[in-house]
Formats: structure tokens, C-alpha cells, sequence
């Protein structure tokens, strides 16, 4: 089954603030509230609700129902971290389609307490809490410093190389309202920030915040009579623990399904106007342009040098600014780029805008469990010319 | 190479003594079989009985075949190290008063891949290493990846130092110097680089070969020290409970007898007034100033050895007493260990099979020379292993024991 007929709209940012005393239901019930601000729906025209946080613990999805006063019959919780957004999308498309829900609205989001991401590193995964964490306790920037050192160790990528990425970003984030970063970055600002993990300095890790991020998603014909903007959805994948015994992940499952994601959206990664790719760490960009087939294994650098990343440029990248400069509030890092792909495709963008920007891509990596992250997922969305 | 340690100078005495903190000590049930083999100085890891497939990080069920039974099995440990990183920054506060940290991902031969600590004569990856496992601060194994080739002062690199409890530089307490192994345990100390030896001395009056050589050393102070005497065991502690950074209690009263040998409580009284009362004394009069520096600068309180035997696993019944108040000790050197494990200093049971002194007279051989047994003490202590089972004797109990204690408490009937 194709999904010709499913339609996202609303997009929804609650903006990231770097700590916060409110809780994680807030966020939530704050995007939640902005999809009904934003579409003029009332609470009971949405049947189907997803989820996903970190730090709504101890409770999921059914307890933020009665929390927030809502009977939806679907209801779903993502614990994907940065692929909650592309899989969220997959879930709910599916159950509007199939007449399981009307409208979904999705939604993510977590606060960020002043130690509260230390709270969640130490006891993410057994298998963080009994083998890595121990190590250092560097969290994730200990965990992508040593991708990154092999990754330019096999492929000859360069520091400068992940800078001129960052560098791009903020640039688009400079036109972005709730971007936390607000400063231009330059590459010697970048190469010589204050070390975090060799070879990862300050503008490499994102920084922790708080925030949330949703949208509705619902069948076309039902977007259409409420007179919503709405992007198309033309394909989407999933793929989780792809390639375990690769040593060291070099690539993750986009590789496995990227054929299937070009072949159900019937475009080829030269039609896309622009990307988005989660980006926590900017070599799993370069690894993403790769497994997405934007060039070959290995080839990232060279791609990284011949383009250009801003909004204007030869690839359009991470068009909000992306996590490195608007902050990754936990599962709403997920939906930053989904969110700001809607707006693109629906002219509804609320920063800088990606010249007659036709299709989109959407990408989502999550959940380092060990050494490596396991739930990866893409889609690719389009202007509903209707 | 790693850079020699240097001795540490005095300390200023105004400055605040730093509290201890602990790496991070969560584990699951099932990765405290790394614990379980680190404390003894193994590094296994779980094997698939099904398919043979080596398993890291620990967990439940077979991750290639989803057999539910997977055994621990000793490891060489020997890898390559595919990336490698120094971490400037922690979230952790055990870390970060340590930092930089270097960490790393080991490849085994067997595909595991793990992710250690990495020592500083480590070249940069790739390179081959040696992966062991050793108890960290917390008590908890942690893997650290060792250069392939022993380098110079390797013991001496700052994060291995983090796992172990060596006594160079260190200022250690044993507590009977009139034993042989007493005296062993002197010499294997001083000779493995510690500052200086209190040593213990009962029962003035009693002159035994070997005490007035041993005690005339530079390095040595002997005091005078009777664990049967509260009084005696508060005097020393006063005077030098806030400086020892290693106590070694070899002291024990061993007889042969078991219970119809020898009528009367008074032997075995005395056998726990010394072996279970005096553990109790030392451990109550110095085990509260010993955690207070627990993190005393690079050569603060660090270690408690324990001279058990392997009759305290199972009853001997010639030295039926001995084995009691043995097996006393060890329930107690638990306790110990726990009330200890906050402070970061490690508790060290020593389980030696019959030591070749006149109370083993008519054990038959082998025996455990007091040499071997000082080696084994100060090997545990540059290893910072938890358990050890010097000599033949124990070494083959321990096997017997661990695999069914019932059949060897029916051996041991006779």
C-alpha cells in the first residue's frame, strides 16, 4: 500500500529553552495545544495520539491521556529518540489509512532539567548502564568521537570538513526564530572551541534543551475540506539494529531500504530539493548523504567539499539549522527536521526559506543502546500541488 | 612509556581532605559475572553453550542463535583497538575530577566488541592490546585495554593506577611481625615500592626468630600491637590510624584441633579472640579513619587485606576450631568489605591452602611457603584482585568447592 493519501499539516514548535522546571508533560501538552491553535480542531476531532519522550518517566503515552484529559482510540508511544519523527509519521499514516484514526497528532517533546541529562544518560540502556557509562561517562559525545575517529581515519575526512557543515547550519539557524545558537560561526571558532571528546570540540555535540515539536496527520481529502496546508508523503522506511557485525557503524539501515524509499516516493535523490538529516553529530550527517545514497560509501568528505549546505545553496541542508544550532531537546530532536520539512513544503516556514522547494527529505538515526545507534528511518515528503 | 610516579609530598595540612566519589557502580544481574571473575582476576566472558558465540555486552540470551544459556569463560583478552578517544569532558563526577580519560572499542578475535578504558602506553588505534578486567573504584569490573607488551612503569599509568591498590609509595600496616609471613609479607611490600611498614608485635616478652632482623630495617617501625586487647588496638589507631594506607592483617592463632580432641573452649576461644575478635577490633578502630581518606591524594587509604584460609570455605575437621573461626573472619571481611566499598578501598581476602609452619606440621605436602604467600598478597594488591587462593592446596579446594561444597564437606569427613 502506497501513501498517496495520507496528508501532514499543522506543524508545531514550542520553542527550546536551555533549562526548564517544567516537566515533560508541559512540553507535550504545549504542542498538543498549539496543533489545536494552529488548525482551529477542537480536542475531541483527534482520535489517534503519538508520543515519544525521555523524560516523561515513569510515564508513557497512556498516562499522559489522563493527564491531559484526552480519550483518543489510538494511541502510540515512539521510544526511538532521533527516529521518532520518520517512524511516528510511518505509524500514524498507516492507521489513517486504514481508518484506524482520523487525525493523529504526533507530538515530542522533553524538558531539561539542570540534571536531568545526566539522570538519562546513566541509566539509558542496560547495556549503556553496565558498559559504557562506566567508561568515562562521557554520554554521547564519547560514544560519536570514537565513530568520528574512524571515520576519518578510513575515509580521510578532515575537521574543516564537519565544520563547513556547522557552519552552514548556523547560517540557516540565524534565520530561525527559536534557534538557541544566534551567533554566526566561523571555522576558526569551530576548530578551536574548547575539546570535548577528541576529535569532537563544542560546535560538534549538540546541546541538550528543552522543547517540543508536533504535527497532524491526516488523510488528504479530510486536509483538504479543513482547508489545512498540508505536505504529501510519498514514502517512507524503517529499519532497526541494521548491520551488527560491522565492527564500528559506518553506515546504518538507510542503506538496507533507501532503494525501496526512492522507489516507493518515484523520485531519485537528485530530485530533492532539500534534507534533513538528524544530526546529533555531523558525521552521522556525511554518513547519512552516504547511506542515502547522495554519493557512495566513503565519499562524503569529497561530497562535503563540493556543495555548498545553506539554504541558497547546491544542498539545502538541515534547513532550520538543525539540532547542532537550535538545540536537541531530547525526543523533539527527532521532529526538528520533520517539522521544519512541512513548513517548506507548505510555505507556512517560519525562518529562512529553500527556494521553490518541490520535495524533501527527512531522515532519522536513534538510540545509541551500545556503540553504535540502532533505529534508523527516512522519508521523503512533497508540496501537495492540489 | 608510562612517566614514573613520584612520590608524593607531604601533605599540606591546610587543605581540605577530598571526599571519595565512585564511578558509576549500576549494573545488571547478569553483567556481575564480569564482577564475579574481575574479582578474582579473570576476564570472562559469556560463551554460548549452543553455538559458541562470545557475548559483550552481557546479557540474557544468545544474540546469534537465542540460546538462553550462556557460561562464563576465561578470556586472553588479546584484540585490536579500532578507535580510541580522550574524553575532556564527563558527566559523571568521579570522572571529572579525573579528567582527561582515555576510552576506546577493542575488537576481539571472536568479533566482540567492547568498549574500555585505555592505558596511556597504548598506541593510537589501530593497534593490538590486551584487554583485561579489573575492579574499578566501585567495586564493579571494568575493562581496561593494556598495551600488547609489558612497557616501562606501566603500573604507574594513571588510570590503571585508578584499579589497583599498588604499594609503591604507599604506607601499610601488617599487623604480626613475628610470623614468617609476617616477615615475607615485609620484605615483598618493601620491595614493591611501599613508603614504610608498621609492624605489628604481641607478647613482648616472647622473642621468635626473625622479628629483631626484620624490624631493624630502615623502613620498618615495629609498635607494639595485641588485636586480643581493645585497648591496645585504640592506642595504635590513634597513633597512626590516619596515616596507614594499607593494613595487611596476617595476624591469626592457629591450633589443630577439632571438637573431641581437645575438651574445653579455651583453645578456640582463643583462636577467635585473635582470628574474628581481632578483625573486629582492627576493622572498628581503623576502618572509620581509613574511609575518611579514601581519596587522600594519589596515595590515599586504598586497600584491607585479610589473611583468611581455605578452610573458612568448608571445615577442616583436624583444625575444626581454626576452620570456624576462619570462616567467622570471612563473614565478617564481607561486612568489611561493604562498610569500605563507599570509601573506594578495597577489601582483599587472601584463602591460602596449609602454610608451611609448625601448625601444618603434619599436614602433608604440598604446602604453602610464607615466600609464595607474600607474593600472592602483594600480587593481589598491584592487581587489586578481591579474592585470592594461593598454592596448590587452595587452588585445587576452591575448584572442589565451586564445584559441588557438599561433596567436598563429605571429602573432608574423611
Amino acid at each position: 500500500m502506497n501513501y498517496d493519501d495520507v496528508a501532514i499539516t499543522t506543524a508545531v514548535t514550542i520553542p527550546y529553552v536551555r533549562y526548564s522546571t517544567r516537566s515533560a508533560h508541559w512540553f507535550l501538552a504545549r504542542a498538543l495545544a498549539e496543533t489545536f491553535q494552529s488548525s482551529g480542531l477542537k480536542m475531541s476531532d483527534i482520535d489517534g495520539l503519538c508520543v515519544s519522550s525521555f523524560t516523561l518517566t515513569p510515564d508513557t503515552a497512556v498516562g499522559l491521556t489522563q493527564h491531559l484529559g484526552i480519550s483518543p482510540r489510538w494511541l502510540e508511544h515512539i521510544p526511538m529518540g532521533g527516529a521518532s519523527g520518520v517512524i511516528a509519521l510511518r505509524r500514524a499514516a498507516r492507521a489513517v489509512q486504514c481508518g484506524d484514526a482520523q487525525i493523529v497528532a504526533c507530538i515530542a517533546g522533553d524538558t531539561n532539567h539542570v540534571d536531568s541529562f545526566r539522570q538519562t544518560l546513566a541509566s539509558f540502556s542496560q547495556f549503556a548502564r553496565d558498559a559504557v557509562y562506566p567508561y568515562g561517562s562521557g554520554g554521547p559525545n564519547a560514544s560519536f568521537a570514537l565513530l568520528t575517529a574512524y571515520y576519518m581515519r578510513v575515509f580521510g575526512a578532515r575537521m574543516d570538513d564537519f565544520g563547513k557543515l556547522c557552519i552552514a547550519q548556523r547560517a540557516n539557524a540565524l534565520e530561525y526564530p527559536h534557534a538557541l545558537f544566534k551567533k554566526p560561526l566561523t571555522l576558526e571558532d569551530y576548530l578551536t572551541a574548547r575539546p570535548i571528546a577528541a576529535p569532537l570540540r563544542l560546535y560538534d555535540c549538540v546541546m541538550p534543551c528543552a522543547g517540543a515539536e508536533g504535527f497532524l496527520v491526516m488523510r488528504r481529502e479530510r486536509a483538504h475540506a479543513l482547508g489545512l496546508k498540508a505536505a504529501r508523503l510519498l514514502g517512507a522506511i524503517e529499519r532497526h539494529n541494521a548491520f551488527p557485525d560491522d565492527p564500528i557503524q559506518m553506515r546504518g539501515g538507510w542503506e538496507l531500504d533507501r532503494d525501496d524509499l526512492y522507489a516507493q516516493a518515484g523520485v531519485a535523490p537528485s530530485d530533492i530539493d532539500f534534507v534533513q538529516t538528524y544530526d546529533d553529530y555531523p558525521v552521522m550527517t556525511v554518513m547519512q548523504l552516504e547511506d542515502l545514497a547522495f554519493c557512495a560509501k566513503g565519499e562524503g568528505p569529497a561530497f562535503v567539499r563540493s556543495h555548498t549546505f545553506d539554504l541558497r545553496g547546491s544542498f539545502p541542508l538541515n534547513t532550520s539549522g538543525g539540532q547542532l544550532s537550535v538545540g536537541q531537546a531530547g525526543a523533539a530532536g527527532g521532529y526538528l527536521g520533520m517539522v521544519d520539512a512541512i513548513r517548506q513544503l507548505t510555505g507556512e516556514s517560519i525562518g529562512g526559506i529553500v527556494p521553490d522547494a518541490k520535495i524533501g527529505l527527512v531522515s532519522g538515526f536513534g538510540m545509541i543502546n551500545y556503540d553504535r545507534g540502532l533505529c534508523s528511518g527516512a522519508t521523503i515528503l512533497a508540496r501537495d500541488a492540489a | 612509556m608510562t612517566t614514573p610516579l613520584a612520590r608524593p609530598k607531604r601533605k599540606n595540612p591546610f587543605l581540605r581532605t577530598r571526599l571519595s566519589v565512585l564511578p558509576p557502580a549500576a549494573r545488571s544481574r547478569v553483567a556481575l559475572g564480569l564482577t564475579a571473575a574481575a574479582a578474582e582476576g579473570r576476564f570472562e566472558l559469556q560463551v554460548c553453550t549452543a553455538c559458541g558465540t562470545t557475548q559483550y555486552p552481557p546479557r540474557e540470551a544468545c544474540s546469534r542463535c537465542l540460546c538462553g544459556d550462556l557460561k562464563w569463560a576465561l578470556q586472553d583478552g588479546r584484540g585490536e583497538l579500532i578507535s580510541d578517544s580522550t574524553l575532556h569532558v564527563s558527566h559523571d563526577l568521579y570522572f571529572r575530577e579525573r579528567m582527561p580519560w582515555r576510552v576506546g572499542m577493542v575488537r576481539l578475535p571472536s568479533d566482540a566488541i567492547l568498549i574500555t578504558h585505555v592505558h596511556g602506553d597504548v598506541p593510537a588505534a589501530p593497534s593490538q592490546v590486551r584487554v583485561t578486567a579489573r575492579l574499578d573504584k566501585s567495586g564493579q569490573a571494568a575493562l581496561i585495554a593494556l598495551p600488547i607488551m609489558d612497557t616501562a612503569n606501566m603500573s604507574d599509568d594513571r588510570q590503571l593506577r585508578e584499579m589497583t591498590c599498588d604499594p609503591k609509595f604507599r604506607k601499610v600496616l601488617v599487623t604480626d611481625g613475628k610470623t614468617a609471613v609476617g616477615q615475607e609479607i615485609v620484605k615483598a611490600v618493601l620491595a614493591a615500592g611501599a613508603d614504610m611498614v608498621w609492624l605489628g608485635f604481641a607478647e613482648p616478652w616472647k622473642q621468635l626468630p626473625g622479628f629483631a632482623d626484620i624490624a631493624a630495617l630502615p623502613q620498618v617501625t615495629p609498635l607494639p600491637l595485641d588485636l586480643t586487647n581493645s585497648e591496645s588496638v585504640k592506642q595504635i589507631a590513634a597513633q597512626i590510624g590516619a596515616k596507614v594506607d594499607i593494613v595487611i592483617n596476617n595476624a591469626e592463632v592457629h591450633r589443630t584441633h577439632g571438637i573431641s580432641s581437645r575438651y574445653g573452649v579455651d583453645v578456640a576461644h582463643a583462636e577467635m579472640e585473635v582470628n574474628y575478635f581481632g578483625l573486629l577490633r582492627l576493622a572498628q578502630e581503623f576502618g572509620a579513619v581509613m574511609r575518611a581518606r579514601g581519596a587522600d591524594g594519589q596515595s590515599g587509604a586504598v586497600a584491607w587485606v585479610n589473611l583468611l584460609s581455605i578452610y573458612a570455605l568448608t571445615n577442616f575437621p583436624p583444625h575444626g576450631t581454626f576452620s570456624a573461626s576462619k570462616a567467622a573472619a570471612l563473614s565478617l571481611a564481607q561486612c568489611l568489605r561493604a562498610e569500605m566499598r563507599p570509601a573506594a578501598i578495597r577489601v582483599i581476602n587472601a584463602f591460602p591452602g596449609p602454610i608451611d609452619d609448625e601448625w601444618n606440621q603434619l599436614v602433608p605436602p604440598p604446602k604453602l611457603a610464607p615466600r609464595a604467600l607474600a607474593h600472592a598478597i602483594v600480587g593481589a594488591l598491584q592487581d587489586g584482585t578481591e579474592d585470592i587462593y594461593p598454592g596448590d592446596v587452595a587452588q585445587e579446594w576452591r575448584a572442589r568447592w565451586r564445584e559441588n561444597p557438599k561433596i567436598l564437606e563429605r571429602e573432608l569427613a574423611g
